[in-house]
């Protein structure tokens, strides 16, 4: 696949041929208030064109990478534009201001499970302005009201006659856009709600998708670098003789903190990469080993951390209680693995740059990359091929990828494309932290909880960055605490205190699916499932019963068990657990049903029950929670790195193991239309599968497994 | 040295112990064959050589020989090979990353057993890794062109 400097997205075949009208309109409000983007209304020329072959090019201001936003974001523009779907053609903006995050910040960003929700106003009023204008122009020609036209599939039609969106774009610029546009009640949409397939397919299964990896033009080299083995470890020396050696070897340079063997094709800069002689220093006081480190977590859990959450006296109402549970649960580093290792390719011309990678953060990387050249931000430009999973990875806060390729290109001198390899990619950082929960928890004579003393340990992300850290709030990373400091269960006790230590390590932490979710559900939904054991309770009537004012979260448990059959007979060796769990606005119940096969977990099938307020896309809907309980499943079966001296152990897929086809259990998921506001979806199915998985583990073995991976004994 | 691939032979200027993988991306300019682990690990590399599935990543360049290379862009001209259709109609892509390498073991697996069980589904499929998670519809579609297969006018969208 060849790359002009035309960009990639040409040569992605994503533009459709013919002449394309860039479609014009300046600034418009819409009419409900209440819907209006807090950054002001949008140029809807930077979100949409109609050619006049009647192809609809949406341009997306977050980017696809296995989420699905390729089609749903379009549908939000469709919807309202009263297009034909058959020509909408997706496509990734550059990076500008305009399509900065609608709720973050000065900046473009994907994730927090937000592209749509995020994105629901915006682009939907983008497709009405543009609509409103198009009738305008027909309705010119024809010399009639507009009122008196009708659009439907790409046609405006006023008795018998028609013209296309295509017919009157280049009419439809000239003209003012509308002061206000009306948006569809949501009862009146036609493809919002509706089961609609993905808009990538056809490249996607013809291997004709282009990702980062997939970038090629005249001139371009490939790059494998050498990094420390250790976090914490030096760059000191080394010889590149031996890897200038190996054919198709060119270069070999330094980096920030590596060395990068610069060659014709990916297998000759690998040889060479590993032809290297180096040498690293030792980390810093001998670098992390996880078992050290998590004895370090237990003993900084004695005592409270900055406060997240305080309400009435924990520790005398912890005293005065019936009975007291003192339990740590705990959870190990994990790297995200998407399925395409990290890359990115980078050529400079002069004071400017271009850029091709699979990221999920521009505005930062195209910081990064000026800062390393020492040219405005302006001067950098970045095309995003499609990603091939990310996961977080591909968004961290230092865009060390991008920043690494950018020097790497700079001191070669020649356009360069930086390959990870898969132990590259597993060993490269930005996990998410180890954490441990310590869990005190005082009950009344009728074993309901009274007192909640909560202390959360481990790294924070925001502290990592000088950019971030002023997000810290009294010393509390939300994003730790985050389903613990604001649990629905929490509100039902009258004593409560959260409270984290964040301290710091050299192992660089980000987010990743789920983030805090990740661990915060599994302590919670495990000590919720623990207590309820305890009182001899029922687990699902014992939740219910403290969630009685959180009446979405109780909404979802019951469809959740009354669909997973909780409490009916089950096969012999099986048993049942449950967990519900709040994340970006989505509430999700997950009910596992697990058997042990020779001393192993096998989880047969999951039903999950989802309000995330209104769904845009059913199928898509499905997809995500198929894949979010894949992606948990791998982390509460097998996910874990060990660190030993600041090294980690594992490599590759052998010994850092994702979940396979033979043990993906059936997945039921059941749709609940709260109609609150719009969650996300990416993400919040990852929560409760841990405990829901643990809880059923118990409930079979009476083995109550506090360690992520479940193990066992 | 000549390489059959998707049935045109071309000249490869490749060092012997090149693997597959890296002489279809980088000399061939076949990118739809993927790099994921290169061990053998994941299965996003899984190309046809006389029809069996093998991981292009650990494959050899000079055991290839004079047999035939058919690779994602070799399996059909328009995208409608039975699984290809059957994938767009179970809608299973994500990100897509590993799905060449889905398909081409799935195609492999239809050629041998037209009608697969789940076991045999298993079996075939656990080669190949997929992060986004689709498996549940990878089975689906697998059952979905042994359908097609058998009656090849039935419609998929």
């Amino acid at each position: 696949m060849n790359v002009s400097r035309r960009g990639l997205l040409q040569a992605a075949g994503s533009v459709a041929a013919g002449l394309v009208i860039p479609f014009y309109a300046a600034p418009v409000r819409i009419a409900r208030a209440a819907t209006a983007a807090a950054s002001g209304p949008p140029p809807v020329n930077a979100f949409l064109r109609i050619g006049t072959d009647d192809t609809v090019s949406v341009v997306l201001s977050h980017v696809e990478m296995g989420q699905g936003i390729w089609t749903g974001m379009s549908m939000l523009i469709a919807e309202e534009l009263e297009c034909d779907w058959s020509k909408v053609r997706p496509e990734h903006s550059g990076v500008a201001p305009v399509y900065n995050h609608t709720r973050y910040g000065p900046f473009q960003i994907t994730g927090g499970s937000s592209s749509t929700n995020s994105e629901f106003d915006r682009y939907r009023t983008v497709g009405a302005t543009a609509k409103d204008m198009l009738v305008r122009a027909a309705a010119a020609r024809w010399k009639v009201s507009p009122a008196s036209c009708t659009v439907a599939k790409g046609v405006i039609s006023h008795g018998a006659k028609t013209l296309t969106f295509g017919q009157v774009a280049e009419d439809a610029m000239k003209l003012k856009p509308p002061a206000s546009v009306r948006l569809k009640a949501p009862e009146e949409w036609k493809l919002l709600g509706t089961v609609v397939k993905r808009l990538d397919t056809p490249e996607k299964i013809t291997g004709k998708a282009v990702y980062g990896m997939d970038i090629s033009f005249p001139g371009l080299r490939t790059a494998v670098v050498a990094r420390p083995p250790a976090f914490g470890a030096k760059l000191v020396t080394y010889d590149a003789t031996a890897a200038l050696a190996i054919p198709g070897v060119e270069k070999v340079v330094p980096t920030n903190n590596g060395v990068a063997v610069v060659a014709k094709h990916f297998w000759a800069a690998k040889l060479g990469r590993d032809a290297l002689s180096v040498t690293w220093s030792k980390p810093e006081g001998g670098g992390v080993t996880d078992a050290t480190l998590l004895a370090d977590f237990v003993a900084r859990a004695r005592k409270p951390g900055a406060v997240a959450a305080d309400v009435g006296k924990v520790e005398s109402a912890l005293a005065d209680a019936a009975t007291r549970y003192d339990v740590q649960y705990d959870v190990p580093y994990l790297a995200h693995a998407p399925m395409e290792p990290l890359n990115c390719t980078v050529k400079i011309d002069g004071n400017r740059c271009e850029i091709w990678s699979g990221t999920q953060s521009l505005t930062f990387d195209r910081m990064s990359a000026a800062r390393v050249l020492g040219i405005p931000p302006e001067n950098v430009t970045i095309h995003v091929p499609f990603l091939g999973g990310a996961f977080g990875r591909r968004g961290v806060q230092t865009s060390d990828f991008v920043t690494e390729a950018t020097l790497v290109a700079k001191a070669a001198g020649v356009p360069v494309k930086v390959v990870w390899t898969r132990e590259d990619d597993i060993r490269g950082g930005y996990y998410r932290s180890a954490f441990l929960h310590r869990v005190q928890v005082g009950v009344d004579k009728s074993g309901m909880p009274v007192a909640w003393d909560h202390v959360v340990v481990g790294e924070s992300i925001l502290s990592q960055t000088p950019l971030f850290e002023k997000m810290v709030k009294n010393g509390v990373d939300e994003s730790s605490v985050e389903g613990v400091h604001d649990s629905p269960y929490l509100e039902a006790v009258a004593a409560k205190r959260v409270s984290l230590h964040s301290p710091k390590t050299a192992i660089p932490v980000s987010w990743l699916r789920a983030v805090g979710h990740t661990h915060t559900a599994f302590a919670m939904e495990s000590m919720l499932d623990e207590l309820a054991h305890a009182a001899g309770k029922d687990p699902l009537a014992y939740r219910l019963a403290l969630l009685e004012k959180k009446p979405r979260h109780a909404t979802a448990l019951k469809l959740a068990a009354e669909k997973g059959s909780w409490g009916k007979p089950l096969l012999a060796g099986r048993a049942r657990g449950l967990a519900v769990h709040e994340a970006f606005g989505s509430i999700v119940a997950e009910l596992a049903e697990v058997s042990v096969e020779r001393g192993k977990i096998r989880v047969h099938r999951v039903t999950c029950a989802v309000d995330c307020g209104t769904a845009i896309n059913p199928l898509a809907l499905e997809a995500q929670i198929q894949g979010a309980v894949a992606y948990a499943l791998t982390s509460t079966l097998y996910g874990k790195l060990t660190l030993v001296d600041g090294q980690v152990q594992e490599s590759n897929f052998h010994d850092y193991k994702p979940l396979r086809m033979f043990e993906m259990p059936q997945i039921a998921v059941h749709v609940i239309s709260s109609g609150a506001p719009m969650g996300g979806i990416g993400e919040p199915a990852c929560a409760p599968l841990a405990p829901a998985v643990a809880n059923a583990v118990f409930a079979l073995t009476k083995q109550r497994l506090r360690t992520l991976p479940l193990r066992l004994t | 040295m000549k390489l059959d691939i998707n049935g045109a032979v071309r000249e490869i200027d490749a060092p012997p112990d090149m693997p597959l993988l890296w002489v279809l991306r980088d000399l061939a300019g076949l990118t739809g064959t993927k790099f994921g682990c290169g061990m053998a690990q994941c299965g996003a590399c899984t190309v046809h050589i006389d029809g069996h599935p093998v991981r292009a990543c650990v494959t050899p360049v000079s055991s290839v020989g004079t047999r035939k290379v058919t690779t994602i862009e070799g399996l059909s001209n328009d995208g409608l090979h039975p699984v290809q259709r059957a994938w767009a109609e179970a809608d299973v892509v994500q990100c897509g990353y590993c799905q060449s390498g889905q398909i081409m073991t799935a195609v492999a697996l239809l050629e041998k057993k037209p009608q697969p069980t789940d076991a045999d589904i298993d079996a075939a499929m656990s080669g190949v890794v997929c992060r986004c998670g689709t498996y549940v519809r990878v089975r689906e579609a697998i059952h979905l062109a042994s359908r097609l297969k058998a009656r090849p006018k039935e419609g998929a969208q």
